[in-house]
């Protein structure tokens, strides 16, 4: 084991919170990625670095019916992560610093990897 | 007040071979905003997770960046290996920590190449590269590709070198360690060279930190983070002391990596010291299942991999975020006050591989 | 000093050998274990489609029936794990890398037909 990777599930509404102690205890952002679960089930993890602890908290989704609230005016740099987790899965974020509405990548498919596995073949 | 103008700059610009696009809000000469659009080569290759099994995706992995081609796949190899809990061989952790800092001399050469280009040093620029093309032979030599080493694989390395053999590269690296310092002197102390990096871009210690950047950029800043510290492949046998400089600027960055070079062949010589005899892989059997965050430190910088496996033979999600990527932010806001003219050198000092962004 | 940093190394450049070859003149050497191009021994294959499963790009077709292998160059990575995959040796990695195409989707076509039945010694293979 490298190191240990403890995840924190948070609800939606929580998430500000928790990540406003993250940024309180000098955490750096180390990423927001979105993976795919289940149709309808989308988990978000933003990953922290504390001096070279690693924690993430996770949130889990449903883009039809949940918003998810921006932490980029909490971590600025926020808004890249979430711009491209708004064009590749279609997850609605809201209050990003700077909301690129989908054309963050140009891309020929909208939300590609919302798509089911293997349904495109080339 | 003056009047506001905007200048694009890129995608297509002399000191970047790849596409970056910033509108730059001036007043005057000098930057008051800028605003980033990136997007122009997304190739999504973190969906071809879904085609590739997760050990044919090793090539794919490499392949998302020409220069830290290396450490992307000895990441992607780290996390699955992780996940599936085997033990690699001592030799091929040593193996592959020699070549990745391979890479990153070669990588921090070409860099220092770009930039001395990027602020009009032409002769400098050829002189980098001179020696990079020697560092480049040993790379190719030891690992049979240039710049696409080959040689990652789950559960070890794909080729061996003998201990004869390392041990001559350990007596040439010696000697071109002089012939670099030669070069990298230059940086250090001609005028000119400070003249055009001295105080451009300053980025504090805590804005650093809380942009997020990593790398070369949030060391230049007095963090002392280095993701070797973590102590992957043989790093835990092998300390290794985070290079910082507490100035900030493009000078300081080009500093830390001069100084990277270095450490990198120290740590290369002691790695030869050290190297194990033993077998180089090891058979993999089952398909990963579970999850994991590789991280390891590119010459760029901090490099993640998320690696998702259900217990097939393909990954479930793959996400790579490259130091690229979390350093654009920071550079973002460090070039409010900068004049257009610094706008060119003050990107080049992220080491922007936008080919690595994108995937 | 900080005005004449470079004069040393202008100094040895002038009456030191060009780092560069005249290329087409003069072609380095390429170095034992460089990934070139994939060569096959087409007398030895089995068409067993080894290496064409274990191939990341798909650029190999093996067609068992018609006794035929062919590889895209263009789209041949060099990885070698098509050669690391052939059980009958049959397949090497050149040093060299293969020479520039003019078209695209240009493919490398080896054929060996066999007879029926396994030719008796002696007797001319027939020619494809």
């Amino acid at each position: 084991m490298i190191e240990s990777q403890p995840t924190e599930i948070v609800t939606l509404d929580r998430l500000k919170d928790a990540v406003r102690i993250k940024w309180a205890a000098h955490a750096r952002l180390v990423q927001i990625g979105c993976t795919k679960t289940a149709e309808d089930q989308y988990e978000i993890n933003y990953s922290f670095d504390e001096n070279l602890k690693f924690s993430n908290l996770r949130i889990v989704v449903n883009p039809a019916t949940d918003r998810v609230p921006s932490i980029s005016d909490i971590y600025w740099n926020a808004f890249f992560y979430e711009n491209e987790v708004h064009d590749l899965f279609g997850i609605t974020i809201e209050g990003m610093a700077i909301d690129f509405k989908g054309n963050f990548y140009r891309m020929a498919v909208k939300h590609p990897f919302a798509a089911p596995a293997g349904q495109k073949k080339s | 007040m003056s009047k506001r103008t905007i200048i694009p700059f890129g995608p297509q610009h002399p000191v970047l071979p790849e596409p970056l696009h910033l509108d730059l809000v001036v007043e005057d000469e000098i930057v008051v905003e800028a605003v980033p659009s990136i997007g122009f080569i997304h190739r999504g290759l973190e969906k071809l997770v879904e085609k590739k099994d997760f050990n044919e995706f090793v090539y794919v992995a490499e392949r998302i960046c020409g220069i830290c081609s290396c450490i992307h796949g000895m990441t992607y190899c780290q996390g699955v290996e992780e996940i599936m809990n085997l033990q690699v061989p001592g030799r091929a952790k040593y193996l592959r920590t020699i070549w990745g800092e391979f890479s990153r001399i070669h990588s921090h050469l070409l860099w220092l190449g770009l930039a001395a280009d990027a602020f009009g040093f032409e002769s400098l620029f050829m002189h980098s590269w001179r020696i990079r093309e020697k560092i480049l032979d040993i790379i190719e030599e030891t690992t049979g590709g240039r710049v696409i080493f080959g040689t990652s694989k789950v559960g070890g390395v794909r080729r061996d070198v003998t201990n004869e053999r390392l041990k001559e590269i350990s007596v040439l690296l010696k000697t071109y360690a002089g012939e670099i310092k030669e070069v990298t002197d230059i940086f250090l102390n001609d005028n000119s060279v400070k003249h055009r990096l001295c105080g451009v871009g300053v980025l504090s210690k805590d804005d650093a930190l809380m942009l997020g950047a990593v790398g070369p950029m949030l060391r230049a800043s007095g963090v002392a983070q280095d993701m070797r510290k973590l102590g992957y492949a043989a790093y835990n046998d092998i300390p290794v002391e985070p290079i910082i400089d507490q100035s900030g600027d493009c000078y300081g960055r080009c500093v830390v990596r001069i100084k990277e070079v270095f450490q990198a062949i120290d740590i290369i010589q002691r790695a030869v010291d050290k190297i194990p005899d033993g077998p180089i892989d090891m058979k993999v059997t089952g398909f990963p299942n579970g999850e994991f965050f590789a991280r390891t430190e590119q010459p760029r910088g901090e490099v993640i991999y998320y690696i998702r496996g259900n217990g097939t033979k393909h990954l479930q999600r793959m996400r790579v975020r490259t130091p690229t990527f979390a350093n654009l932010p920071a550079i973002l806001k460090v070039i409010p006050g900068c004049s257009v003219a610094d706008i060119p050198i003050l990107l080049l000092t992220i080491d922007p591989c936008i080919s690595c962004t994108e995937r | 000093m900080s005005l004449f940093a470079f004069t040393k190394t202008v100094l040895g450049s002038m009456v030191s050998k060009p780092a560069t070859r005249m290329y087409p003149f003069e072609v380095r050497e390429a170095f034992p274990g460089t990934r070139g191009s994939i060569a096959i021994e087409i007398e030895k294959c089995i068409y067993c489609t080894l290496c064409a499963r274990k191939c990341p790009t798909s650029a190999i077709v093996v067609n068992k029936a018609a006794r035929s292998w062919e590889i895209d160059r263009l789209r041949c990575i060099s990885c070698r794990a098509c050669v690391e995959a052939c059980p009958k040796d049959c397949l090497s990695q050149l040093t060299s890398y293969s020479p520039a195409v003019a078209i695209k989707g240009g493919k490398d076509f080896f054929h060996h037909p066999a007879p029926k039945v396994a030719a008796a010694p002696g007797a001319a293979p027939a020619q494809g």
